[in-house]
């Protein structure tokens, strides 16, 4: 059967102030009812039998002291996590990048990733914004949500975006005083049909919406009289 | 010259400073020169000075400290809040709230509906100095 649902329990010895509690121990005790667990158990509280602890194997006095005592570094059980993720970024929101070369441009999250940066796009076709990586600090969550049902988000991970190894090339001398780089940096073809699939569900979620493409397709900037700390976005 | 809006039992003013800005309450007693007891549907009964309050054009019909029923029922006769808010100050702070309140979207769509307005004006201005000129 599942796991019974279990009222939260209320607590026996409520606080009068912090570090008080209402009943002293002998009420405690009586609360608890140790005294009718003890008299169930002939007058001694149940003991469980202790687990025989598992013969170490005997060690052997080392060969090497060290000179000097060396310090052992204090232990640290912190985990890797992603970056809390602010209560009003949710997927579908549209976000306000405010640096970069997109800055000011309205954005749609999509989701985020382990590194705990952000997975936005544009869409490219409304603004130009690709699938791209942006830090929580640089943007203005907006309160405007767009339905991201209908878009698979699932391969898009920190290794798509990272730099891509090029295989270092023995260089001969004459080599050298020739043009280096000939190949300009392509996109390859596979990233325009990952930006291409994501955008059509997007878009058309979008153009449900009167008037939220141009919106998404226009800057924010200040203008004379807002004032930021009183703006609701 | 003359003072037209009197401090009296029953008259309806706004709160302008303090934990209760905005809202509306009724003097129901007058404790002293400065302070006045003043209460509202959604407040505790409480006193609060003159220079926080400023006084409107609406006075409903109580005697000096009514108890909640009875206040409630009084505003509810006199029908204050549709008076107020059809009064040009209650609109003007209605107007102002909901400004203040408008999304980063809102505010979009607000200046696509000005800028579409401003063309229509411009189009009739241009016809009738056409009209004007022929």
């Amino acid at each position: 059967m599942a796991p019974q649902q279990r009222k939260p329990h209320v607590c026996r010895n409520p606080d009068l102030i912090r570090g008080v509690g209402k009943y002293s121990r002998s009420k405690m005790y009586h609360k608890r009812g140790l005294w009718a667990i003890k008299a169930k158990n002939g007058g001694a509280f149940p003991k469980h039998e202790k687990k025989a602890a598992a013969a170490a194997p005997a060690e052997k006095p080392p060969k090497f002291y060290p000179a000097d005592d060396v310090k052992k570094p204090l232990v640290n059980k912190r985990k890797a996590r992603p970056t809390k993720l602010r209560a009003s970024i949710t997927p579908g929101t549209v976000l306000i990048i405010l640096a970069g070369r997109f800055k000011g441009k309205r954005v749609v999250f999509l989701k985020q990733l382990t590194s705990g940066l952000l997975l936005v796009t544009g869409p490219f076709k409304i603004n130009g914004v690709p699938l791209r990586r942006v830090n929580q600090s640089y943007v203005i969550a907006t309160s405007t949500k767009v339905d991201i049902s209908g878009v698979n988000v699932e391969k898009f991970d920190d290794k798509y975006f990272g730099k891509k190894v090029e295989k270092k090339k023995k260089k001969g001398e004459g080599e050298f005083f020739e043009a280096e780089k000939e190949e300009k940096n392509v996109l390859p073809q596979d990233k325009k049909d990952d930006q291409k699939s994501v955008d059509a569900a997007l878009i058309k979620s979008i153009e449900a919406v009167p008037d939220l493409k141009s919106y998404l397709g226009a800057r924010f900037s200040l203008k004379a009289g807002m004032k930021p700390h009183e703006l609701v976005f | 010259m003359p003072f037209k809006r009197y401090v009296e039992i029953g008259r309806i003013a706004l709160v302008n400073y303090g934990k209760d800005y905005g809202k509306l309450v009724v003097i129901v007693d007058v404790i002293d020169q400065n302070r006045a007891l003043v209460d509202a549907p959604d407040m505790v009964r409480g006193q609060i000075n003159f220079k926080r309050l400023t006084l409107t054009d609406i006075k409903i019909d109580i005697k000096r400290v009514p108890n909640k029923k009875t206040l409630v029922a009084a505003l509810e006769a006199a029908d204050v809040k549709n008076k107020w808010e059809s009064s040009s100050w209650g609109r003007k702070l209605i107007v102002q709230k909901k400004r203040a309140s408008l999304n980063d979207f809102d505010r979009f769509k607000i200046m696509l509906a000005k800028i579409k307005k401003a063309g229509v004006v411009r189009q009739e201005l241009a016809k009738l100095k056409k009209e004007t000129t022929a």
